[in-house]
């Protein structure tokens, strides 16, 4: 199982598995994106007291998932970097950085976007929003801090300590609802019990929220394959992956 | 013991520290991270006096006011156990009515109502579409319509 595990880390094996799995994890993104927009905008029935306004769940909710998600993913890899010393983990890391900014982003945008007709307002200083505002400094933190330091491993080693720090967020957003009133409403998908919506229209939400996590494999191998090879960019094996097939 | 063990060590504990603190450093700011007082807490007197604050709870069947040819709204907040008064003239969310959770800010003025200058709609966690809210209605007994 070792053997494995160590030829994982190795980075022009990582190479060749990432190239594989990429156009499978792509495709099933278009997929599954295309078959979730158009279920969830012309398939599922309107909400009751939201009529056609509540939509904008079908973006809402999975970026706001993979926000979180990425988020623990950046911080195992980090710190698998920096306990085992594995290169590839810390150029990982780096590839999740800026698709979880993008996912977070989306989040607070379509959430203010949803929120000015419904809640009668852009912006609220409540747990939820104000944590996950938190979240999107902590990847900008983490981006920045990588781009200020020259030495490649010491960016890692900084970088890594912040990501990991920051996972302290993870569970005070997911829980936030739970543990203060907010504005936000609390979850309505939860692992134990039945979720408080029709399945009608669940099961759009579970296509994308399906889509957009196959998405995000796809873009973080194909990020990950460019950090390693700029990495590794004096080693015979990238002359010989990127010149012969 | 080898180095990487350490660093695992090492970073279990910073998080266990961290986590701790972090813990600590929330509850003891409990109070400013609720976003709202219920009309309960109101009537107990928790509000910090002379303060602007918000309260927050259910529409009251049939409470709504409207001051003909004016934006000016009176309408009644409750928790099911006590209820507030709530004067507000302006625009109300699409979400406004009654049954719904609204929360509004403003202060208590001395005739015991509140005085909001703005009105924010909760909404629930509950999705479904008009025909199954319509059964639900009549399963509960068609009172509430």
């Amino acid at each position: 199982m070792w053997t494995w595990f160590h030829k994982l880390g190795s980075p022009p094996h990582f190479y060749r598995i990432a190239t594989r799995l990429t156009p499978w994890f792509g495709w099933a993104a278009l997929l599954l994106i295309v078959a979730g927009v158009y279920g969830g905008l012309y398939v599922a029935p309107t909400d009751y007291q939201q009529l056609d306004g509540f939509r904008i769940i079908y973006v809402h909710v999975p970026s706001a998932s993979l926000s979180l998600f990425i988020y623990v993913n950046m911080a195992l890899a980090a710190a698998a970097g920096l306990i085992w010393r594995i290169k590839l983990a810390h150029a990982i890391a780096a590839a999740c950085a800026p698709i979880g900014a993008s996912f977070t982003f989306l989040a607070l945008a379509t959430g203010s976007i949803w929120a000015k007709p419904m809640w009668g307002t852009w912006w609220v200083w409540d747990a939820r929003l104000t944590s996950e505002l938190v979240l999107l400094f902590l990847y900008f933190g983490f981006m920045a801090l990588r781009a200020a330091i020259d030495d490649e491993n010491r960016a890692d080693r900084a970088s890594a300590l912040l990501a990991i720090i920051g996972v302290i967020n993870v569970p005070i957003i997911k829980y936030s609802v739970d543990w203060w009133n907010t504005l936000h409403q609390p979850a309505t998908i939860s692992k134990l019990g039945k979720p408080s919506m029709d399945s009608d229209m669940l099961i759009w939400l579970l296509i994308m929220l399906a889509g957009f996590m196959c998405y995000f494999v796809a873009v973080v191998l194909t990020r990950a394959k460019a950090e390693v090879l700029q990495r590794a960019r004096d080693q015979k094996w990238v002359r010989q992956a990127l010149e012969g097939k | 013991m080898k180095a990487r063990h350490q660093r695992l060590i090492a970073i279990g504990l910073v998080l266990v520290g961290l986590g701790l603190g972090t813990t600590f450093l929330l509850r003891a700011m409990n109070e400013n991270i609720l976003f709202y007082y219920s009309p309960s807490q109101v009537a107990a007197g928790e509000p910090p006096e002379g303060r602007r604050f918000r309260v927050g709870g259910l529409v009251v069947n049939g409470s709504i006011d409207r001051a003909p040819g004016d934006l000016e709204v009176r309408f009644v907040l409750t928790d099911n156990a006590k209820t507030v008064p709530v004067v507000y003239s302006g625009i109300l969310p699409d979400l406004f009515r009654e049954g719904q959770g609204i929360i509004a800010h403003g202060e208590l003025t001395k005739d015991g109502s509140f005085r909001a200058d703005e009105v924010l709609a909760k909404h629930d966690e509950n999705y479904m579409p008009p025909e199954v809210e319509d059964s639900l209605k009549q399963v509960h007994g068609g009172a509430e319509t």
